[in-house]
């Protein structure tokens, strides 16, 4: 006979990680998996918890069910045929992806971007934080309990989908950006659709904010929870809307800023409040923020090539050294380095993402919280699992 | 006074609730905004990157531009394509007994005709629409087509022939459309 | 009334008739509601919503149901089998009882009992127990979690909605629902003299009935699918069917009780009964596809610390006017 539920699911269920979670002093846990297929882990997350009740007393994120070997696809293809790659690691802020990339073979083989594919760059990428922040939003929502927010997100973002595809000829895993400069020029579709979206959605920001921002249902659900100090942000190396939610005003467009990001003036907004109010108040406003930026990047752009000439071509071999590139993701820091041995493929490409030292802080946010709570936490940390796997 | 302020923002607080009821009541009456598909389609399918497909040549709509030089099948990081010259054709008796003649008398000899493209077959399951071939080719022989509606239930209808599709091309056929009937 | 040899009782046969007319009038409302859930919610979000089947996807649902009969019924492993099998039934069939007091229309109900508003709080409890039966012999930890839920909730929420019914009932000095609706006037109901009683009982009503933003034994994105996570083809329709048809008892009493039943200011009728309650049903989903969810202890604080104190006020101020004026 069996006993107690522990004995109980020791013998049916579980695994490794279910095993291996040391029992608690007493009968009263229970341990149990949230995700892999949870609806709230966004995809392949799994934390295994120990609750008492419905309070978690002590939670362990699982990775590597969406490994794809990103890292390694890195050494077996040439410098250019590794591009496609960029746009899967985190399809949600693909060019940022493009970019760090891209701007690491750059750096390794002394590469100069004209000046124009600089600005395009800058434009197609804040362009690309703004639908990305505003899947966030939606899907948020969702794991708060609110359906309809995430169709309204998804009625602009298709906006900007349709304007990005204009450019680079697809809608979410895109491969835009090439050594050397940009696939495509900006045509003058783009360049009058973007104009006009931008008051648009400065339009639709008042409506978001009085759906959910200001809905006293939200607000009692995320302020106060999921409290990150500056400190346990440092300690995890939690970069991105994160950190700037914990009152740090971290951006890598400020602190080593990149390509042209030094003649932009924007805010960094960040919260003081540290919870998980804070990591979405900050994330609204780089919305506003992208959309300046977009503004000026429009009006300062300059005429000329969007691709340098004597770009490299697939078999291109790269000089040996190594060279690394940040840029600012809609998650974080992006970090890409390259080591080259001066044969066509990298000798090794590792590949920084934002969403793994954010999501390594949950074991400890998440210590005592309601199962409610830890939704909302998991929530404001904004993950993209592939991201963390690779 | 703490507590009576903080009942006084919650009571406050339910105003944002009819805020937000006006919202979304206000978006039921509004036009829907999604495209209906089947009546409706999108029409901004002109700079999307559908699956690759041959450019033909300026003269000869028949005829692609490619020069058979294979650049993008070793381009491709996912090996989508596959490219063959036609076997080059036999000589025939006359003609190696006239360009002997030829030689004999000193005069510069005709070079053998260009390749012409035997085979380009695309496998589009295995393609990641990232554009290396089309940016790679140096005639500009590539280029993405703009079908988006690829439905089957048949794995092989995705390895594309480029070449016969281009030739139905030609013919004013317009081979997505068949794709997605059978 | 005489059958042949043997007399039966008049009220009997009107149980009868009325219970297969209430099986009727709950599966054309299943489908009606579910369709018009979905296409609330599409139109709110700016889509159609269901548009196939039928025209503007009227038959959606009929193949919904189609689907779910076709579908497998599952047990899991270690499930006790004789509960997960009655617990949907019993969810089910209480609804029947709850309606039987109902006066749909001026003649139009099965029985006029005397403590009719008793009866229906009486044994709408009976489906937390189904509830709490179903997440509890499913053998499912997500399940459990949605039947604790559900048990703390609703009978926490049962209590201010009794005594918010209570201080109408003061009121008009009885507890049958047709004479509550008999003594109100044409234009002048008891939302007007009770309106906190009403949003009390409103908001209760969408506790009980587990409607967002109090869907919490079902949050789909903290329990999966809360007590009906292991259920699936017509088990798990049935619990939707007990959710719609508890979702128009609700709204029935609260017509009855507050908006004046079948009276309106011209034709009197089932008509307004109907179609108040079918307003009230739209309210529902109206907040549905508005709101975020609650987290659970605010649910109950705002059930002990708000709800039940302003309903004993209610109900005391209430009574003190009843026995002054
Ligand atoms: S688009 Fe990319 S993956 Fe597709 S065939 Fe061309 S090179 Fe290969
Ligand atoms: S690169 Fe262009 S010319 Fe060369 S084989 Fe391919 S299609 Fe033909």
């Amino acid at each position: 006979m069996l006993h107690t539920e522990r004995e109980y699911s020791k013998l049916i269920a579980g695994d490794f990680y279910t095993h291996h979670m040391e029992p608690g002093p007493d009968d009263r846990t229970m341990i149990l998996n949230m995700g892999p297929q949870h609806p709230s882990t966004h995809g392949v997350l799994r934390i295994v918890i120990e609750i008492d009740g419905e309070y978690i007393l002590r939670a362990e994120p699982v990775l590597g069910y969406l490994h794809r070997m990103q890292e390694k696809m890195g050494e077996l293809k040439t410098y250019l045929q590794y591009m496609p790659n960029m746009g899967r690691v985190d399809y949600l802020h693909a060019l940022a992806w493009n970019w760090a990339y891209v701007g690491a073979v750059e750096r390794l083989g002394g590469i100069e971007v004209p000046e124009r594919a600089q600005y395009v760059r800058v434009i197609t990428t804040e362009l690309n934080r703004i639908s990305s922040h505003l899947l966030w939003w939606g899907a948020f929502l969702l794991d708060l309990g609110a359906f309809t927010p995430i169709l309204y997100a998804f009625d602009d973002r298709e906006k900007i989908l349709d304007l990005l595809q204009i450019p680079t000829g697809s809608r979410l895993t895109l491969c835009y950006f090439r050594p050397g400069g940009v696939v495509n020029d900006l045509t003058k579709d783009f360049i009058d659709g973007l104009r006009e979206f931008i008051p648009h959605m400065r339009s639709r920001l008042p409506m978001y904010k009085g759906l959910v921002t200001d809905n006293i249902i939200l607000r009692k659900r995320v302020e106060g929870v999921g409290i990150i100090t500056e400190e346990t942000c440092r300690r995890y190396g939690a970069t991105g809307p994160v950190v700037r939610g914990s009152g740090l005003a971290y951006d890598v467009r400020r602190a080593e800023p990149y390509s042209v990001y030094d003649k932009f003036d924007f805010e960094i907004p960040t919260d003081k409040e540290c919870d998980a109010m804070g990591r979405y108040n900050v994330r609204v406003a780089e919305i506003e923020q992208s959309l300046r930026i977009i503004e000026q990047a429009l009006d300062a752009m300059p005429d000329g090539p969007h691709m340098v000439k004597g770009a490299p071509k697939v078999k291109w071999k790269a000089p040996a050294g190594e060279s690394y590139f940040a840029v600012e993701g809609a998650r974080g820091k992006i970090g890409v380095h390259v080591v080259s041995d001066g044969s066509n493929t990298p000798y090794r490409v590792k590949l920084r993402a934002p969403g793994f030292c954010n999501m390594s802080l949950f074991a400890e946010v998440a210590r005592g919280v309601l199962i409610a709570d830890a939704v909302a936490i998991l929530g404001s940390l904004d993950l993209v699992i592939p991201e963390l796997d690779r | 006074m703490n507590g009576i302020s903080q009942m006084w923002k919650n009571i406050s607080g339910l105003w944002s609730l009819i805020v937000g009821l006006k919202i979304t009541g206000k978006y039921f009456v509004c036009p829907q905004v999604t495209v209906h598909y089947p009546r409706k389609t999108v029409d901004n399918l002109s700079t999307f990157r559908g699956p690759v497909e041959l450019v033909a040549s300026d003269n000869d709509p028949t005829k692609p531009k490619c020069i058979v030089c294979l650049q993008c099948a070793g381009a491709c990081p996912s090996g989508c394509l596959t490219v063959a010259a036609k076997p080059a054709p036999k000589p025939t008796a006359e003609e190696i007994k006239a360009k002997k003649e030829a030689e004999a008398k000193g005069e510069k000899v005709k070079k053998a005709a260009p390749k012409e493209l035997g085979t380009f077959r695309y496998d589009f399951t295995l393609c990641s629409l990232c554009g290396t071939c089309v940016d790679t080719c140096p005639v500009g022989s590539l280029q993405f087509s703009s079908d988006a509606y690829l439905a089957s239930r048949n794995k092989e209808d995705f390895v594309y022939d480029l070449l016969a599709r281009l030739a139905d091309q030609a013919k004013g056929i317009k081979s997505g459309s068949s794709q997605s009937k059978e | 009334m005489n059958i042949g040899p043997i007399t039966v009782p008049i009220e009997l046969v009107r149980i009868m008739v009325a219970i297969l007319a209430f099986s009727l009038f709950i599966g054309l409302n299943g489908v009606i509601l579910v369709w018009l859930e979905r296409k609330v919610a599409g139109h709110v979000q700016r889509r159609p919503g269901p548009y196939e089947v039928g025209p503007h996807g009227l038959l959606q649902p009929v193949a919904d149901a189609l689907k779910l009969i076709g579908k497998q019924l599952f047990i899991p492993k270690g499930a006790d089998k004789i509960l997960f099998w009655a617990a949907p039934i019993l969810s089910f069939l209480p609804v029947f009882l709850l309606l039987i007091p109902m006066p749909f229309g001026p003649k139009l109900f099965a029985l006029d009992v005397d403590l009719g508003l008793l009866l229906i709080l009486a044994f709408a409890g009976v489906n937390v127990l189904a509830i709490c039966l179903a997440g509890w012999s499913s053998r499912n930890k997500w399940s459990l979690l949605g039947a604790a839920r559900a048990v703390s909730q609703c009978v926490a929420y049962e209590i201010p909605m009794l005594l918010s019914l209570l201080s109408v009932a003061f009121m008009e000095g009885t507890l049958n629902l047709t004479q509550i609706v008999n003594q109100q006037e044409p234009w002048l109901w008891n939302i007007v003299y009770q309106p906190l009683a009403f949003i009390i009982f409103f908001v209760c009503a969408v506790a009980e009935t587990n409607r967002c933003p109090f869907d919490l034994p079902e949050a789909e994105s903290e329990l999966t699918a809360g007590f009906h996570t292991e259920y699936s083809g017509m088990a798990f329709s049935m619990f939707m069917l007990a959710e719609y048809s508890y979702i128009i008892v609700v709204c029935c009493v609260a017509t009855a009780v507050f908006l004046g039943g079948w009276h309106g200011p011209f034709y009197p009728g089932s008509w307004w009964f109907l179609g108040k309650v079918y307003a009230l049903i739209l309210v529902f989903m109206w907040l549905r596809w508005t709101y975020p969810r609650v987290r659970f202890d605010q649910l109950l604080n705002i059930n002990w610390k708000w709800l039940l104190p302003l309903s004993l006020l209610n109900l005391f101020v209430t009574a003190f006017l009843v026995k002054v004026l």
